[in-house]
């Protein structure tokens, strides 16, 4: 029987949705193979979801720092990747 | 003093506030702005989620560069996060200082950057023949416009800050 999946998986990287693209993931949390480059985030994503992260207006946090240039993400086993939509304002 | 914080249930803003200025005998002013949740349109609820690893830090470093641009003797900045209804108050920014005016600007330098320069993201509920639906708050013109008021930040670094 596989172990139970965890954020502490030593093998993954932990995607993190925040706000509307958690509605669109479906999750607010979800684990993939580490290590994961901008490419590999990418083809993890539905199209629908790794076009709203293409986009411009998201920013993409790897371990606690946010990205100047997000496909120079370069994530390893263990690290939590924040995937960031613009923030409401007032 | 200092007072940052996150908070995920219902607080009363006037009490951190009593504290805070009988902490600071002898302070100059004190200026406080407490936001609460608008009960307009037929807003039932407010959700506001945030990034555990980003949201307080950002926090902590516009408090940061409240303190280094303003004369402050004291600060305090408590946002909710989670849901909250018409009337229930989301923020509280109280500046402390000698004299009044560094103490409205850093209340207003605070507010605009939370408004628009910090981690959050809001939807709201509103009343519908189903029941109500929830729907995700986009970001507006006018924060923008809020924030270039301080633009003369400078060389004055913003670590992690969405904008």
């Amino acid at each position: 029987m596989a172990p139970p999946e965890t954020d502490s998986d030593a093998g993954s990287v932990t995607l993190v949705f925040l706000g509307p693209l958690a509605e669109l993931a479906g999750t607010e949390r979800r684990l993939v193979c580490a290590p994961l480059d901008w490419s590999g985030l990418l083809s993890a994503l539905e199209p629908a979801l790794a076009q709203q992260v293409a986009g411009a207006r998201v920013h993409v946090a790897c371990a606690g720092r946010v990205l100047a240039d997000k496909t120079a993400l370069e994530a390893r086993a263990g690290d939590e990747v924040a995937l960031l939509p613009p923030v409401s304002g007032g | 003093m200092r007072d940052i914080r996150l908070l995920a249930e219902p607080f009363e803003p006037y009490a951190l506030v009593d504290g805070f200025t009988q902490a600071h005998p002898g302070l100059g002013g004190a200026c406080t702005f407490v936001g609460e949740v608008r009960g307009d349109d037929g807003v039932e609820a407010l959700e506001l989620t945030h990034y555990e690893p980003l949201t307080l830090p950002g926090m902590e470093d516009l408090a940061d560069r409240a303190f280094a641009r303003f004369d402050l003797m004291g600060l305090i900045m408590v946002h909710r996060v989670g849901v909250m209804h018409p009337g229930e108050p989301i923020v509280c920014v109280c500046a402390a200082a000698r004299h009044r005016r560094s103490a409205f600007e850093a209340t207003d330098f605070c507010m605009d950057h939370l408004k628009s320069a910090a981690w959050f993201w809001k939807r709201e509920k509103r009343a519908t023949v189903n029941g109500g639906e929830w729907r995700w708050i986009e970001p507006r013109d006018e924060d923008h416009a809020d924030l270039a008021r301080w633009s003369d930040e400078g060389t004055v670094a913003r670590k992690n800050s969405p904008v």
